[in-house]
């Protein structure tokens, strides 16, 4: 097995023991990175010098047996919204082709504080507007299981990175299940943390009441050190709840006898993948079998989520990316007078799908319209959260499908948005209500990975991992490793 | 119909800055004319990915605005975002308050010629303030028509508090008032520098008038520009002439945003741009609501200082002033407390008020000086009312120690001892005096006690006289009678 393939703990471990420098492992990471970047196309900006130069000053710490974290040293992967200092931080959008953010996200700078290691920006779908990453505007991000499928979205980059063994892990952005989808596209594990978990700070916004960063393994036990790592309340994030962050590997492998999990019949339609399905049905009877209880469950308002999204999501993206006006930084076009500029460069700045959103919400915010859409979705929004809570009174957590169906091909869905927006039926609702949620391979379906997303109760991603890694360990889904062909 | 016939409907909407030391969210700091984009960081700016955090002391600032303008506090309120492009605008919002503004339903008293009358106030809500735009080349100062336009976000994110009236205003004088009660109120709880020139404070008026006696009110303008308190009576002044004599000739008042321009002393339109605008105003998803607890309110209530209005009422009742000279007193916190010290150290509060408001204010005007420039304090100024009082030297004299006091600030007791002021108000001495003439002059004696009561004028000439003018004319008076009479 060659060391890229590990995960964070067994090559933590042998950083630690010194069988291995940093210096060393990032190199080997990067020569597999760069000889599959080809094939894959993970990522948008490659910083390999940086890299080195971040391994060199893991290797002191190492050296020096001080401030060695479970991260110092490991190559990690970053989804290209979250704002690099000195590094270019594009959205995956021609907007920001030439905008070098002049600060480091909180998580960024929480990584770094850790000792960890950046190989790059990973791509995404334009704006995290997206479920199949086809929205970026540099390149088309393949699924290392089938080269000629989509790796999901909009963290598709963030996904294939982590399958292909180009980074021991990364970081993606969840808004509607851009962490999760691409997750289980990809057959690796990925967290939504509850909203206000992680400070979003550095996060370029798609919609701020929905977007939630989390991390995106190899296994659950890389997945709890990622969110012990990037977990807190940040004094430059309102938003970031101010309550006591656990570690999460304290309870990982405490087992799930007389854990009580919610089936909610909601989430297993008719007109579902039939492989897809039988497989999250094979997973949940596994939990069972290991001490879970099952209880069948009813989250009624939860299939209104969608609809309450494509209003509450656009319309805050509407304003969030009105400041890509050309004034200050980022594409300008030149025009006649500063209107002409505004639409000139916003007109020449996004692709399709980011206007499509854009247009959709503003027009919900429209005079005559506010309450019609975006107030009716808040209060649907309110509804769903109350069902939630209601299903959280009788379990612990509540197992689902994380993606209707395994991944799709190229252009497959990209003519009718709506189709593509079912993609996020499973997931959507998770981020309307703010609680957390993880997607785990649980399977294959035509031979592509098949996830299992398990939903938790506000700030307690600790029962979610503790669940995930039962499960997992009693199975072998998370060791078997993409071919990286087409088919 | 005549110009009588016509009545005046003004809302006023000023924004004032509040002179927090950091902006409304984030750590940057507020200094005014700071060179060009010193005071910017990625938050004021809207770079990509920045989050807003709430200045605590801005909601401590506008809660006490609130207060003092006697409004309702809202338990909780919530900021919203206002979309519309502008390059001062970095986010392309501004974050503001829509339907729940931290404080409402308050009212202002202004005195007018009619007496007191009570303005109402809608609102006072929390908001950011925009950079400035400096438009380079091209004709008339505009962004569309300049060559190329610099942008200066120094004062981009600068707390702000929008105080909206209700159209309760029906002249331009009530307009000035508010203005100037509003001024006072902001300045006597320190929340803002209210400089006009500094943009601190500014104001918009939307005006319209209605034909006396008519409930329904006209199509109104709104009058932006108004860089001072003159200008903004002027132009008010000026739009209430301009919209009456259209509808007198039986044309429509256009609804539309007009500017003051200083030069030419009218109002003109601002391009249509402005009009019929949306801005999608929805909840800010980035800032928590603003939840107050009472506790909160009852605190910063408390620690609010006497307003002028309640100080004014003080004054009449404590130091016995008319309510016009209280009102002069009060309209300057500075002012106001340098009277009360002194007040508190002479015999005659009145007379302390009077000299203030007479030589001393006139005297200030003319050598262009402050309080904090004056060469004496209220202790001297009070043994001058104090001296005068007493009797011991008359008001030509007082004005004399008083320039004294004023360009030199010496003792007016030593003053009066050094140019041997002081009246001699010494019975014996003065009866000595009386003797001394009464019998020099036994004719005039005579005359008087034979009836021509009036010669008793030049007796006391005689002895002023005699004395170098320093005898105390109203004692020499009645010692004469005394005597005389006897």
């Amino acid at each position: 097995m060659e060391l890229y393939e590990k995960t964070i703990h067994e090559v933590a471990g042998e950083l630690k023991a010194k069988k291995i420098s940093s210096v060393e492992l990032t190199k080997q990471v990067m020569d597999h990175l760069e000889k599959v970047e080809p094939h894959v196309q993970s990522f948008i900006t490659i910083t390999r010098d940086q890299a080195l130069a971040q391994a060199a000053e893991a290797d002191k710490r190492l050296a020096a047996g001080k401030d060695v974290t479970a991260l110092t040293g490991i190559p990690l992967a970053i989804k290209d919204l979250l704002c690099t200092k000195g590094v270019r931080t594009t959205c995956a959008s021609r907007m920001l082709e030439t905008f070098v953010p002049p600060y480091n996200a909180t998580v960024v700078e929480k990584l770094y504080a850790a000792g960890a290691v950046a190989v790059g920006k990973t791509n995404m779908d334009e704006f995290a507007m997206g479920s199949s990453t086809e929205t970026s505007f540099y390149k088309k991000t393949k699924n290392p299981w089938n080269l000629n499928c989509v790796p999901g979205g909009s963290s598709g980059g963030s996904a294939s990175s982590v399958s292909a063994d180009q980074a021991f892990a990364s970081l993606g952005s969840d808004t509607g299940g851009s962490i999760r989808q691409p997750a289980a596209l990809c057959g690796i594990v990925g967290l939504k943390p509850t909203y206000g978990r992680v400070s979003r700070y550095g996060l370029i916004a798609f919609a701020s009441s929905l977007d939630q960063i989390g991390p995106m393994t190899k296994d659950v036990e890389d997945c709890a050190i990622m969110m012990n790592a990037i977990s807190g309340h940040d004094p430059k994030d309102s938003t970031s709840a101010n309550v006591p962050s656990p570690d999460h590997l304290t309870d990982l492998k405490k087992g799930v006898k007389g854990l009580r999990i919610g089936i909610p019949k909601e989430f297993f339609p008719d007109a579902m993948n039939e492989e897809v399905s039988v497989a999250v049905k094979d997973a949940i009877a596994k939990l069972s079998g290991l001490g879970a209880e099952l209880v069948e469950i009813s989250l009624p308002t939860a299939p209104y989520g969608l609809a309450a999204y494509y209003v509450l999501a656009p319309s805050e993206a509407s304003s969030n990316l009105a400041r890509y006006d050309g004034v200050r930084y980022g594409l300008r076009v030149p025009g006649e007078n500063i209107v002409e500029m505004y639409s000139k460069t916003r007109a020449a700045g996004f692709g399709p799908e980011v206007k499509r959103r854009i247009m959709l919400g503003t027009y919900a915010l429209s005079s005559g319209y506010y309450d019609a859409y975006y107030l009716k979705a808040q209060k649907v929004r309110r509804l769903i959260k109350e069902d939630y809570d209601k299903a959280f009174e009788k379990v612990d957590i509540i197992a689902t499908p994380t993606a209707p169906n395994p991944a799709f091909r190229f252009g497959e869905k990209t003519d009718d948005p709506l189709t593509m927006y079912l993609e996020d039926i499973f997931t959507i609702s998770i981020n309307i209500a703010g609680v957390p949620a993880l997607s785990l391979p649980c399977g294959l379906a035509g031979g592509l990975p098949v996830g299992l997303q398990l939903i938790g109760k506000p700030f307690d991603e600790a029962t979610l991992l503790k669940a995930a890694w039962a499960y997992e360990q009693s199975t072998e889904w998370h060791k078997r490793k993409p071919s990286l062909r087409k088919d | 119909m005549a110009f009588e016939d016509w009545e005046p409907v003004i809302g006023l909407e000023v924004h004032c800055e509040l002179k927090t030391a950091t902006k409304l969210f984030c750590g940057c700091k507020t200094i005014f004319g700071n060179e060009s984009n010193t005071q910017v960081c990625p938050v004021c700016l809207g770079l990509p990915g920045t989050l807003p955090v709430m200045n605590e002391k801005a909601v401590e600032y506008a809660v006490k605005i609130g207060l003092a303008l006697n409004c309702e506090i809202s338990k909780f309120s919530k900021m919203d975002r206002k979309n519309y492009y502008y390059p001062d605008l970095p986010k392309a919002y501004q974050v503001s308050q829509y339907d729940k503004p931290l404080n409402f339903n308050g009212h202002l008293d202004i005195t007018t010629k009619e007496g007191t009358k009570r303005i109402g106030v809608t609102r006072a809500h929390l908001e950011e303030d925009a950079g400035k735009l400096v438009h380079q080349g091209g004709k008339a100062g505009r962004l569309d028509s300049s060559d190329y336009s610099l942008a200066d976000y120094n004062r981009g994110g600068i707390p702000l508090v929008e105080i909206v009236s209700e159209p309760d205003i029906r002249s331009a004088e009530e307009a000035h008032a508010y203005l100037t009660a509003l001024r006072n109120i902001l300045l006597y709880i320190d929340v803002s520098d209210c400089n006009m020139e500094e943009g601190s404070l500014r104001c918009d008026a939307n005006v319209s008038v209605r034909k006396k006696g008519t409930e329904k009110f006209g199509t109104k303008a709104e009058i932006k520009n108004m860089n001072s308190f003159k200008f903004a009576k002027q132009a008010m002044e000026y739009e209430i002439k301009r919209q009456i004599a259209l509808l007198e000739k039986g044309e429509k008042v256009i609804q539309e945003s007009r500017l003051w321009d200083v030069t030419e002393n009218k109002t003109k339109p601002m391009r249509s741009k402005e009009e019929a605008h949306d801005y999608r105003y929805f909840p800010e998803p980035d800032l928590s609501p603003i939840v107050l607890p009472e506790d909160y309110v009852q605190k910063i209530k408390a620690s609010l200082p006497e307003l002028p209005a309640a100080k004014q009422a003080r004054f009449v009742a404590e130091y016995g002033l008319t309510a016009y000279d209280a009102g002069v007193l009060t309209a300057d916190q500075e002012l106001a407390h340098w009277f009360e010290v002194g007040a508190k150290l002479t015999k005659s509060p009145k007379g302390f008020a009077n000299w203030m408001m007479g030589d001393m204010a006139a005297q200030m005007k003319e050598q262009e000086k402050e309080l904090k420039d004056l060469k004496f304090d209220q202790k001297k100024l009070a043994e001058l009312v104090d001296i005068i009082e007493a009797g011991t030297i008359n008001s030509k004299q007082a004005k004399e120690v008083f320039l004294e006091l004023f360009n030199n600030g010496a003792s007016p007791a030593e003053v009066v001892k050094s140019k041997g002021m002081a009246q001699v108000s010494d019975p014996k001495a003065i009866e000595a005096a009386v003797d001394k003439i009464l019998a020099e002059n036994p004719n005039v004696v005579a005359d008087y006690k034979g009836g021509k009561q009036g010669v008793i004028g030049f007796l006391v000439g005689k002895v002023m006289a005699a004395s170098q003018g320093k005898a105390n004319p109203k004692m020499v008076n009645e010692v004469l009678k005394k005597k005389l009479d006897a």
